[in-house]
């Protein structure tokens, strides 16, 4: 990978040139070539699946290009492992962060350092840096107890205190609150100030045009355009990304929602887990005809809030759950069933399904216990009970695979294959679909559409606003604004176990939801240079 | 002698190779392996050591057979589970059933014969004072072997880097995987430390604490060893405490019969594995104390596929 | 050079039935190079070994007669360890079952009655199940390892047999040793045939019929595949996880306990300090080598009730240690496992660690 020729005097900090890189048949990167000058904070954007991370790595040393050039302050280098990059001065932030739980900050940010540094000095070092560039860390806490923004933190100052040159960061926001993600707006600023390059991956198209300079869009693998994003709508960017005018999800806000069908009165389930959140006090309805979103940071009690609905965790008092006027807060998930409910959980594979079961035995997951498959295939045909006299009948089971295959679109290689091997688009769709096929009365979801690629997501969300229009009440619990704004007709936010009040969307504003998620109590972050709140 | 310090001798003898055993496989735990071969790799231990010794009148030969055995069944089981990805659990006890079968084989022509036994350390003077003497000064190298391991276990875990760097593989192995660290490399290795701990353990059996080879004599301490480890919840310190206190009561069978208090031998000789059971019970029963300090990806194959 | 390995897009439906085999073909490679380097021909030896026993119409009931045990625990444990649910301790509940059922013939020794054998079954069955639910009900309540708290109970069965017959149930006409009265004919199991086939052969067959048709068909076994796999999935499903360990556990219990009191009833016609030769545990490796399916762990417990006989014969012809068997089982053990990998994962030697670079 050593070019000789390469030498202009090269304004450009780094240059990526022509970077394919091949995973059999897959072409992840197809001649891709990205340029970012010093101080420049520089967009990488494209739908899940564009090949973002895949260069990233490549830049970072964690992958190979199968061919291509890399060329660093105008030299050709090679980047063979991810300690080759840090000694050149790039330093990255993954999505999913790289902590040891059961360590300190100190002990964390020392692993992930060279062993020639002087640990006693460290700590020292680290409250420097961090309180410097705004990111506060008590380098004796340990990792298992703070959020999930004290965590990224972590990441972004065992960057700072190797003096990078280039930081790329992938996905940053995804677990902040807005003001959070105010204050590493800032940070980045600083540090862009300073000379350092920030290549910044995101989907967060209205960010993007906010803080970045530039941008390289990727689709499919391909560079599909390289633009300034300050210059460009979210509409063109996001057409920009996927190729195609993106279908806008068809929300008709016409009738009234009708009685509640999911209410929650007083919820509050303390948790045994050490590392979980206790729910206190929860109240909310959810109205046949209306789709109510809980909107949160993720590590706010989601998951508990989840498990608390669909019945996975139960509560003694049975009138705080109650599922069309009956009170079933002590019941279990298979009575909520068959109460016409339905749960989608944030994990797909482990929680939602069983990998390495085929689809047909994955249906048997959540309908043994339903009298008949209830959804409708346009003949008006009913499919037959997948459980009867306690053995299964996988005729039925299959049946059920069909169906939600056709209706929901369903990608897979062979009919009926594991539901490991469904890419997270395809899985989703059938997990949800599998869901819809029960004709739920009342439908929970729990991040519908991370990490789903825009058709899939579009699909999805237009099957939520269709069971809601169709008279049946829906909540979801999402981390992703966007999509929330896109189909709540209200929203609720969950901030350390406690609920607001649900207000309806049009009341709202990106600013007060951040207010609300912080809490009434907590004080924002302080903050370097101009106040951000 | 008086009968306190036979007592205590007697105890020191029983704990140690519970002691060696426990804190190799806690080491391999900490690296987030589960090894349910230890009761295998003793034996083993056991029957190597013997047959070296009495091949070569040398105790010490024998020991060093013990824990080349030893190592060399837990590189078996590494080899399995690490690069082949099986289920621990499942060759966990694959290593202990063959190693029981294979004990047993090898140890066919060395049954009834006398024992080499491993001589205790006479430190001059030292040894010689009344009570003190023999207690503390007079045992053989595995008995102080076992206490130096256990501190220098302690030292590397919590005040060097290949400590951290073991703890960190152990709590989170897609992390340290990403950090650069070779997960399979520190697995190997604290797989083969355990390994020898485990022959050490064995060989003590054969060499010292009854001189001789008996089929199946570790009589399922390999098994105790390992709830120890739990027990202990993976502390060095913690481990030594629990070693003697189960020590203590593998041993207590044969002083209460000697006080001539009726009760049936098997009663007695049962006591260790219902107390290992009550230990069991109290310790996980206590979620704050496991899950604060169970390595968190013990058990879990290592895929470097993410 | 360095072995790699790669996953497999889809797992290999050939490997699923071929690794066994494989694993059965190296053991059997493997057993030749020991006999060769003990100084004997290694074809006679494995001959001797594998081949000879199904010869005879006598060492084929032999074989019945050690296979029904294996293969009567290894269905239970099969269905165990397909939930994640780890017995080891069959071996114990094996000897209280066969404490429970003699307690018939010990202290009602002159009731005669079609029923008393019945009864003595059933005793077995709930013998078993009851020592069985002790290390699921520790795990659900405190979660304490089953493996280790079924293992140490194995020690503590093996006690209690110990002191029950040199004690209260000592045959008073036993001339002192440690053994309980001999049953009479109508305690007996009845035997099928001239040999010492008995009735535990049927028994086994109908169990390991039975737990197929569960584990394939019915809601029951499906909620069992499903804790093995993804416990999380299971709540999901609502299916609760600490009914599925106490069930396993009993099941196996139950199952261990009757092949226990159907060895005391059957071969040995009373009480005596070992009643098993290790059944609990080979059936771990019977489970294993058919692949946690019952109709599979039929074919394994032949399989491995060959190596018990052959190890005797090869005791007898040649002189080789009877414990080379257990060796030959540990390995195979061993060797599944390793060729299990096959079926999920292509092997590949490699001179550097593929595109996916560590750094």
């Amino acid at each position: 990978m050593n070019e000789p020729g390469a030498n202009e005097t090269s304004k450009y900090l780094l240059e990526a040139r022509n970077i394919t890189k091949v995973f059999g048949e897959l072409r992840a990167n197809d001649d891709v070539t990205l340029s970012l000058k010093p101080g420049e904070i520089h967009a990488l954007l494209g739908e899940n699946g564009a090949g973002k991370s895949t260069l990233v790595k490549i830049i970072y040393g964690s992958l190979r290009a199968t061919s291509g050039h890399l060329f660093w302050r105008g030299r050709a280098v090679t980047v063979p492992n991810p300690a080759a990059a840090r000694a050149l001065g790039i330093g990255m932030v993954f999505q999913h962060f790289s902590l040891f739980d059961a360590l300190t900050v100190t002990q964390n940010i020392s692993l992930a350092l060279p062993s020639d540094v002087d640990i006693g000095a460290l700590s020292g070092r680290i409250e420097t840096v961090s309180n410097d560039y705004g990111l506060p860390l008590r380098p004796d806490a340990l990792v298992a107890d703070l959020s999930v923004g004290e965590r990224q933190r972590i990441e972004i100052v065992r960057c700072l205190l190797q003096e990078p040159r280039l930081l790329i960061m992938d996905e940053p926001t995804a677990v902040l609150t807005p003001q959070e993600a105010d204050q590493l707006f800032v940070t980045l600023a600083r540090l862009a100030s300073e000379g350092c390059g920030v290549l910044y991956i995101s989907h967060r198209l209205e960010e993007v045009r906010r803080i970045c300079h530039d941008a390289t869009i990727l689709r499919h693998g391909k560079l599909a355009a390289r633009v300034d994003p300050q210059q460009e709508t979210a509409a063109s960017l996001a057409a920009l990304m996927v190729g195609t005018e993106v279908a806008a999800v068809r929300t008709d806000k016409g009738t009234a929602p009708g009685a509640p069908l999911l209410e929650l009165s007083g919820l509050s389930l303390a948790t045994d887990d050490q590392f979980g959140v206790s729910l206190k006090n929860i109240n909310l309805a959810v109205r046949a005809g209306e789709i109510v979103a809980v909107a949160g940071v993720a590590g706010n009690g989601q998951g508990e809030f989840f498990d608390a609905l669909s019945g996975e965790l139960t509560n003694s008092n049975n009138a705080t759950v109650k599922i069309a006027g009956v009170g079933c807060g002590r019941e279990g998930i298979t009575q909520r069933r068959r109460r016409d409910a339905a749960f989608v959980p944030e994990e797909r594979l482990g929680h939602g399904a069983v990998p390495n079961f085929p689809l047909s035995e994955n249906v048997v997951l959540t309908h043994h216990s339903v009298e008949a498959t209830r959804l409708k295939t346009g003949g008006g045909m009913a499919g037959s009970a997948v459980v009867r006299n306690g053995m299964i009948d996988r005729d039925a089971a299959r049946y059920v695979n069909r169906v939600v295959t056709e209706l929901f679109d369903v990608r897979k290689g062979t009919p009926d294959p594991e539901a490991q091997s469904l890419s997270g688009g395809n899985l989703q769709k059938f997990v949800v679909g599998r869901e819809m096929a029960l004709q739920p009365r009342v439908l929970v979801v729990n991040q519908p559409t991370w990490g789903l690629d825009a058709g899939a997501a579009a699909l999805i969300r237009q099957a939520l606003i269709d069971l809601a229009r169709g008279g049946s009440a829906v909540l979801v619990i999402s981390q992703d604004l966007d999509e929330i704004f896109e189909v709540a007709d209200r929203i609720a936010v969950i901030s350390r176990g406690e609920m607001s009040q649900a207000y309806p969307s049009e009341e709202l504003s990106l600013e007060r939801i951040g207010l609300l998620m912080a809490g009434a109590h907590e004080a924002v972050a302080p903050n370097v240079g101009a106040g951000a709140v | 002698m008086s009968a306190l310090e036979a007592v205590i001798l007697t105890i020191i003898t029983a704990s140690t190779p519970l002691l060696l055993a426990a804190i190799g496989e806690l080491v391999t735990e900490r690296s987030g392996v589960l090894n349910l071969g230890v009761e295998g790799m003793m034996i083993m231990g056991a029957v190597s050591g013997f047959a070296a010794a009495y091949t070569t009148h040398s105790a010490l030969l024998g020991v060093g057979a013990g824990l080349l055995a030893g190592v060399g069944m837990s590189l078996l089981f590494a080899f399995l589970t690490q690069t082949l990805m099986t289920s621990q659990v499942a060759t966990g006890l694959s290593l202990t059933l063959l190693g029981l079968g294979l004990s047993g084989m090898i140890g066919e022509g060395f049954t009834g014969l006398p024992g080499i036994k491993l001589e205790a350390l006479n430190i001059p003077f030292l040894s010689d004072i009344p009570f003190i003497g023999p207690v503390i000064f007079g045992h053989d190298i595995l008995v102080y072997g076992s206490l130096f391991i256990v501190a220098g276990v302690a030292y590397v875990l919590f005040c060097t880097r290949l400590g951290l760097i073991i703890t960190a593989v152990g709590g989170n192995h897609h992390s340290a995987h990403a950090l650069g660290y070779k997960v399979l490399r520190v697995r190997y290795g604290c797989i083969a430390f355990g390994g020898a701990c485990s022959g050490l353990a064995g060989a003590y059996l054969s060499l010292a604490y009854t001189p001789q080879w008996i089929e199946n004599m570790s009589s399922g301490r390999g098994w105790i060893a390992l709830a120890l480890v739990v027990f202990s919840t993976w502390l060095p310190k913690r481990l030594l405490v629990g070693a003697y206190l189960f020590g203590t009561v593998w041993i207590m069978g044969l002083y209460v019969q000697a006080l001539g208090v009726d009760i049936p031998s098997q009663l007695l000789s049962s006591l260790p594995y219902l107390v290992t059971i009550v230990a069991l019970i109290i310790i996980s029963g206590n979620k704050t104390l496991t899950k604060v300090n169970t390595p968190a990806c013990i058990g879990q194959p290592f895929a470097p596929e993410r | 050079m360095i072995l790699v390995l790669e996953k497999r897009s889809q797992p290999s439906r050939a490997m699923v039935w071929l690794s066994p085999v494989l694993a059965l073909s190296i053991t059997v490679v493997i057993g030749g190079f020991i006999f060769a380097s003990l100084g004997l021909d290694p074809f006679k030896a494995l001959y001797i070994y594998f081949i000879d026993p199904m010869t005879t119409l006598w060492s084929i009931e032999e074989l019945i007669v050690k296979a029904a045990p294996l293969v009567m625990i290894g269905v239970g444990l099969a269905v165990c360890f397909t939930a994640n649910v780890w017995n080891i301790g069959a071996e114990g509940q094996l000897t209280m079952g066969a404490l429970f059922g003699s307690a018939i013939p010990i202290y009602f020794t002159d009731w005669q009655s079609p029923l008393v054998l019945v009864l003595m079954l059933v005793l077995g069955a709930i013998g078993g199940a009851l020592f069985a639910a002790i290390p699921a009900l520790l795990k659900n309540r405190f979660g304490a390892n089953e493996i280790l708290t079924s293992l140490m109970l194995v020690y503590v069965a093996q006690l209690i047999l110990d002191w029950v017959i040199r004690g209260p149930w000592k045959d008073p006409k036993g001339f002192n040793f440690p053994q309980s009265v001999s049953f009479e004919g109508w305690q007996l199991l009845p035997l099928l045939g001239e040999g010492r086939v008995h009735l535990g052969a049927v028994l086994a067959l109908i169990a390991a019929v039975l737990l197929w048709v569960m584990m394939g068909r019915s809601l029951r076994g499906f909620e069992i595949r499903v804790i093995g796999n993804s416990p999380r999935a299971g709540a999901f499903a609502g299916f609760a996880q600490k009914k599925v360990v106490l069930f396993c556990f009993m099941l196996s219990g139950a199952l261990a306990g009757l092949a226990g009191i159907c060895e005391v009833a059957g071969p040995s016609g009373q009480l005596q300090p070992v009643i098993s030769p290790g059944y609990g545990f080979t059936a771990i490796i019977v489970a294993f080598l058919g692949r946690l399916n019952p109709i599979g762990v039929i074919f394994a417990g032949i399989l491995l009730a060959i190596s018990y006989l052959g190890g005797e014969a090869a005791q007898v012809e040649l002189g080789i240690s009877d414990k080379m068997a257990q060796v030959f089982q540990g390995m195979l053990l061993f060797l599944i496992l390793a060729c299990e990998t096959l079926i999920h994962y292509r092997i590949k030697l490699a001179s550097e660690r593929g595109a996916v670079k560590e750094a």
